[in-house]
């Protein structure tokens, strides 16, 4: 079955709308880009969207309940949302550093999940 | 206790840090940062997302990220004081600046000179006056950020965001992850003027439907939100009869601008532009008042923190020059103006550089959508100082324009930016 493919690119402020065809067997044909960047982000788009995951987890004895934390690579777009609400139930101890693991291969895709900021444990801890 | 810092800097986000730094690299003894909040940083704690630092760091970081380089590089740095939770309640034309604070009761210390860099402010449900009644459930975009990413609360489960700017559309992304529905987000424009990355990635990846030309008319709910009635706008942003629909929902975000937090400026009655509801300042980010700089979102909203790290380390190294007495040249000034299709450009003043050296960096906003076009600086006799083309200009993509210090001669002032199609 054919397809046509509508995909804004977001690689440069031009935004451009370029319209790619694909069949089961993959992708037929690419116009509208005007680089090659837009080509690529749009063929991506089509075959397997990827995305940066960025979410809080529950942290004790640190300043504020929530750490901020990043997937280490981008995710498959259509697991965000599970990834997400996975990473809503876990919690870590304070102290953390930016970069520490938190979750490694989260749900065995293969990207580790990161803090994204330093934590200290703050003796004040109104959250615990 | 010695209450002098050559250099106090009003405000610990990422123009604050980064004035601070560049103060103190410019030969200032002793800097000293008040922060409101109990931790430094400023906005860029609650931003949770990436995209941030592309330009300074050349790694897409996010924002908690991009604040801890900065605070690493001030844990490495002696001469830096920091009074967190404390608030500045006054200042005065000669520097005194009174805080207070529960660490440090209060007190009033003098700075040789004063960098503003206290950011901006949301406008709220009153700034846009949407009729109905008054429920709790109504928050501002980057309020609701703050009690998301920080502080562990939620502000509501089926949200309604009106105005398409980028915290609007980060935060429909954020509360989908949260597990909240957001039914809507609403623009009264007739386009977004949020980056096409963000409408891509925090509305269409998730399904949310983005009403074009459309507004809240009325809020609906006694005791807390039960939903808002939207109608379609005409060309004039008047509601149109019969297009009105209810949305149910238990909270709405407003997502509707920023504006300069300018309420210490006026305390010292700072010269204000109309144009960008900030302070008037020359390239070296001195305010109307000699001694008094400002940086960042105080100065004008931006779009990017590397810009207002940057516009920070100049008001930083200027302020630690005047502390030193080292300050000259602001006797001669060249104006500079916005022309044709452009509506804000700051710096508004030119004073020169102490080495004329270098460039000096211009950022403005145009005034209208543009395609292909040119923005560029000229005098008055019209000779042009530098030109750039851009593939597209957007009222809401601040663009920058470097000019050699060389190529400007003050007294050919004003300085006109303009930008046109081509």
């Amino acid at each position: 079955m054919d397809r046509q493919h509508k995909i804004t690119c977001v690689v440069c402020p031009r935004s451009c709308v370029g319209t790619i065809a694909a069949d089961g067997d993959g992708i037929k044909s690419v116009s509208g880009f005007l680089c090659k960047r837009g080509e690529e982000y749009g063929r991506a788009e089509v075959t397997s969207p990827t995305r940066m995951l960025t979410t809080t987890v529950r942290i004790n004895r640190a300043i504020l309940p929530l750490l901020p934390v990043v997937s280490s690579r981008p995710l498959p777009r259509d697991m965000l949302l599970t990834c997400a609400r996975h990473l809503a139930a876990v919690r870590v101890e304070a102290p953390v550093r930016e970069g520490d693991v938190i979750v490694k291969n989260i749900l065995g895709l293969g990207v580790d999940i990161v803090a994204a900021r330093d934590m200290t444990v703050y003796e004040g801890a109104r959250f615990d | 206790m010695n209450d002098f810092y050559d250099v106090v800097v009003i405000g610990g986000g990422p123009a604050g840090l980064a004035a601070a730094l560049s103060a103190r690299r410019h030969g200032a003894g002793r800097v000293l940062i008040v922060e409101r909040d109990r931790e430094l940083g400023g906005i860029l704690q609650q931003c949770i997302h990436v995209g941030f630092g592309l330009h300074r760091f050349r790694e897409e970081l996010t924002g908690p990220g991009y604040a801890n380089r900065y605070l690493r590089m001030l844990a490495d740095t002696t001469g830096i004081e920091t009074m967190i939770d404390t608030m500045v309640i006054s200042l005065t034309a000669d520097r005194q600046v009174t805080v207070v604070g529960p660490a440090v009761g209060l007190r009033t210390v003098r700075g040789g000179a004063v960098v503003l860099a206290m950011g901006c402010r949301e406008r709220t449900r009153g700034a846009i006056r949407i009729p109905g009644s008054r429920p709790a459930g109504v928050f501002t975009a980057g309020a609701a950020q703050r009690m998301v990413n920080m502080e562990g609360y939620l502000p509501g489960r089926e949200v309604v965001i009106l105005g398409s700017g980028d915290i609007g559309l980060i935060m429909a992304r954020r509360l989908t992850l949260e597990g909240c529905r957001v039914p809507a987000v609403l623009e009264i424009m007739p386009v977004s003027n949020g980056l096409t990355r963000n409408i891509v990635q925090c509305l269409d990846d998730f399904g949310i439907p983005l009403y074009l030309s459309h507004t809240v008319v009325a809020i609906r709910g006694q005791d807390r939100v039960t939903g808002v009635t939207v109608a379609r706008v005409d060309d004039a942003l008047r509601p149109v009869a019969g297009s009105q629909f209810d949305l149910a929902c238990d909270c709405l975000l407003l997502s509707v601008g920023l504006i300069p937090e300018v309420e210490l400026a006026r305390e010292v009655n700072l010269t204000l532009d109309g144009r960008t509801s900030g302070p008037v300042v020359d390239n070296r980010r001195q305010t109307s008042l000699p001694g008094f700089f400002a940086a960042g979102n105080v100065v004008h909203v931006h779009d990017l923190v590397d810009f207002v790290s940057e516009e920070g380390e100049i008001a930083g190294r200027w302020a630690a020059v005047f502390a030193a007495g080292g300050m000259g040249g602001e006797a001669r000034s060249a104006d500079v103006l916005p022309g044709e299709k452009v509506r804000s450009v700051v710096p508004q003043k030119y004073v020169g550089d102490g080495d004329h050296t270098g460039q000096c960096r211009f950022y403005l906003r145009v005034s209208q959508p543009l395609g292909r076009c040119r923005v560029t600086i000229s005098d008055r006799t019209g000779r042009r100082l530098a030109s750039k083309r851009l593939p597209v200009a957007k009222p809401s993509e601040m663009i920058e324009i470097d000019v050699q210090h060389s190529a400007i001669e003050i007294e050919k002032g004003p300085l006109t930016v303009a930008a046109e199609g081509v």
